[in-house]
């Protein structure tokens, strides 16, 4: 490259940054706030399950409600925020074109933000549907709905736009996921909320839902992050084209198909969750696919993790999506899930899949995509050290906790000689360990949030001295955060 | 690759191909069931819920319930529900067609309900259980409801007719009364009216023969 193309191309990426500021702004920002008022309802639902006297005489916070208010939160509003900032990031910068709706898209932000604070309150006041993922009463969708119609107009203007050339697969996975995560919610939201099938058919909806929210709309945002991000750290392409290719098309076919595996046992006809069973094991193909590629790239690079913050939170993602989708292909199978389904078990893994995965590859992404929107750095390398260590350890915690809790737990239920008031008590302690994980991904959190605000309040320029924020300097300077 | 309709096209048919099999056959095989007549009483069962039962179902719902409390009796050949008195036989689609809202569960942190309208027919215990699960079941992580009932001062006819029987540390202070609102009564007839297995609905006799013990 000679320096007037290096020039050009560094203009071009500032005019496209400068656009995304707005919008992409506002959708992590609020997604912070969302993550940190999920933790406290979080906290609420967790220590309630083994001390329920714990705010037990107000209707607002009780276990049910608190639960689904959480989940909600973090699906939502911090999850679905930070993946709709993520994804539209990410696809301003690979068409190369800036984002030209970026006032629509700011209003929408709102929107959406207003559609999740109804939806809560909604939960929270006793007006909950009490369907797994799609708790928000039928007033908060019509926000949610119109505010994602913005977002994927939008996307799909961008790609309309394009510069031409290479589609990288990071496209593919952002477009998709936009593409799926409406078709989706309209489709459950409107045969189980606004105009309920009966009863029996309700639950493979529910299900079809609520599963591929998580691998149809958190897995391809995530997925389009580690696949961006880990090239640009190291500075080597990806591993192969080929591997990308069949792990999208593997996801997109087999995913589409979980879901029903929830319903083995259930008064639900064979066939249907044994078509979800053999597509959930048939998932083992994008996710080896997606690991061999991950890993050939970072092959020989894995020390830039001891610098670079993004990639540190990216890389950990990308090994819990390996893990989890590997227990989670197990999990479907009849043997095991006679054993893990209706436990704990099932909790542990479900915060491995939405919190070591796709939860630290947005944390990673967050942290590469706000300086460069801001074109100011990071105040505190201490602050991200005290961001990643409490959530690292205090996934692993959870995870660990509640897999042998529930693990246990399943065995117990299926002896005959073991009273059901045992196999509660047992679970006691491995619910507490849970609580403590709950504190430690709090503290990470705010570290997270008062670095976020301390970041905009004080916008210090990234100088050639400064440069990124790193948790320490690699022996030749790194380029990125 | 650099053809962006055929990934926009694929993505909508693998997941358009999905709907047709998780969505709409669903809604075709479950979505039309009619009530069926009993072959004994000549009744049509399940029967519909009353009022009170709806709106118990609703409050049902509104609490949560279901984040703790699966409505499912599994066969022996899956799971040991049979042994556990959660119902007499596994429970099939039919079962649920009056429910409304399937409340069918994912957790088993508390017993399966399918049945506990069979298992404990008494509004007492339920009222009871419901304002303090202390009071019946020791050591039990279920939350209370108190904010479903009235603690209220005795008036000078007596102690009202539907107050609860507390005794011990669960008392109100003297002179006081602890008695249901609507929502806990309407819930209580909810959760009697919950006997899943127990309809004699054309599907029964085969669910019965699968939930043999082996």
């Amino acid at each position: 490259m000679n320096p007037e193309h290096i020039a050009r191309s560094r203009s071009e990426r500032l005019a496209i940054d400068r656009a995304a500021r707005w919008p992409v702004g506002v959708f992590i920002g609020s997604s912070i706030f969302w993550l940190l008022a999920g933790s406290l309802l979080a906290l609420v639902a967790s220590i309630k399950l083994h001390d329920p006297e714990f705010i037990a005489d107000n209707p607002w916070f009780t276990f049910g409600r608190a639960r689904s208010a959480h989940l909600n939160a973090m699906a939502y509003g911090w999850l679905s925020s930070a993946g709709i900032g993520i994804g539209l990031w990410l696809l301003s910068r690979l068409c190369r074109v800036p984002i030209e709706d970026h006032r629509s898209l700011t209003l929408s932000a709102v929107f959406w933000n207003f559609g999740n604070l109804v939806g809560v309150w909604g939960i929270m006041r006793g007006d909950s549907t009490s369907i797994e993922w799609l708790e928000y009463p039928a007033y908060a969708a019509p926000f949610l709905l119109a505010s994602f119609a913005f977002v994927t107009l939008a996307a799909f203007n961008l790609v309309r736009r394009r510069a031409p050339g290479h589609i990288y697969i990071s496209q593919w996975y952002v477009m998709a996921g936009f593409i799926w995560l409406p078709m989706l919610y309209f489709t459950a939201h409107g045969l189980l909320v606004l105009a309920p099938v009966q009863a029996p058919a309700q639950p493979p909806i529910n299900w079809w839902y609520a599963h591929n929210a998580l691998g149809l709309w958190f897995t391809p945002i995530g997925l389009a992050a580690a696949y961006y991000l880990i090239p640009k750290i190291i500075g080597k392409p990806i591993h192969s084209y080929y591997l990308s290719a069949i792990g999208f098309w593997s996801l997109a076919f087999f995913y589409a198909w979980n879901g029903m595996h929830h319903l083995i046992g259930g008064p639900f006809p064979a066939f249907m969750v044994t078509a979800s069973v053999v597509a959930s094991v048939m998932m083992f193909i994008p996710v080896i696919t997606v690991a061999i590629n991950h890993h050939m790239t970072m092959k020989g690079h894995f020390r830039y993790l001891i610098h670079s913050p993004t990639l540190r939170f990216v890389v950990f993602g990308a090994m819990s999506y390996t893990l989890v989708s590997i227990q989670g292909s197990t999990m479907a199978i009849r043997v095991v899930n006679e054993i893990t389904h209706f436990t704990h078990y099932t909790v542990g893994h479900a915060h491995l899949g939405v919190y070591g995965f796709a939860s630290m590859v947005f944390f990673g992404a967050i942290y590469y995509i706000m300086p460069r929107l801001l074109a100011t750095e990071w105040p505190s390398r201490w602050l991200i050290r005290l961001h990643f260590w409490p959530c690292a350890i205090g996934i692993a915690i959870y995870f660990i906790g509640l897999s042998v809790g529930g693990w246990l737990q399943g065995l117990a239920l299926n002896r005959t000689d073991a009273p059901f008031m045992e196999i509660m008590e047992a679970t006691i302690p491995y619910l507490k360990s849970r609580s403590i994980a709950g504190i430690l991904m709090t503290i990470g959190h705010l570290a997270f949030g008062v670095s976020f605000i301390w970041m905009i309040l004080r916008r210090r320029a990234a100088t050639s001295e400064t440069g990124p924020t790193l948790f320490s300097l690699p022996p030749q300077s790194a380029d990125s955060t | 690759m650099n053809r962006f309709h055929f990934i926009i096209i694929g993505s909508v048919l693998t997941l358009f191909s999905s709907m047709v099999g998780l969505v709409l056959l669903p809604i075709r095989g479950l979505g039309n069931f009619e009530a069926a007549p009993d072959p004994e009483t000549g009744e049509l069962v399940p029967p519909p819920l009353s009022a009170l039962e709806a709106r118990g179902r609703d409050v049902y719902v509104s609490m949560g319930c279901m984040y703790c409390h699966s409505q499912q009796v599994h066969p022996p050949s899956v799971r040991t529900d049979i042994d556990r008195m959660w119902g007499e036989r596994r429970t099939v689609p039919r079962d649920y067609m009056q429910q409304g809202v399937a409340q069918m569960g994912t957790m088993r942190t508390g017993p399966d309900l399918s049945n506990i309208g069979v298992r404990n027919p008494s509004q007492d215990w339920h009222l009871i259980h419901l304002y303090d699960p202390q009071t019946t079941s020791p050591g039990s992580i279920m939350p209370p409801y108190r904010f479903l009932f009235r603690t209220q001062p005795i008036g000078e006819s007596g102690p009202s007719p539907d107050a609860l029987r507390l005794v011990d540390e669960f008392a109100p202070p003297k002179g006081y009364e602890v008695v249901p609102t609507d929502d806990a009564l309407a819930l209580v007839a909810y959760l009697q009216s919950l006997k899943l297995s127990t309809y004699e609905v054309p599907e029964a006799a085969r669910a019965r023969y699968e939930s043999k013990r082996q």
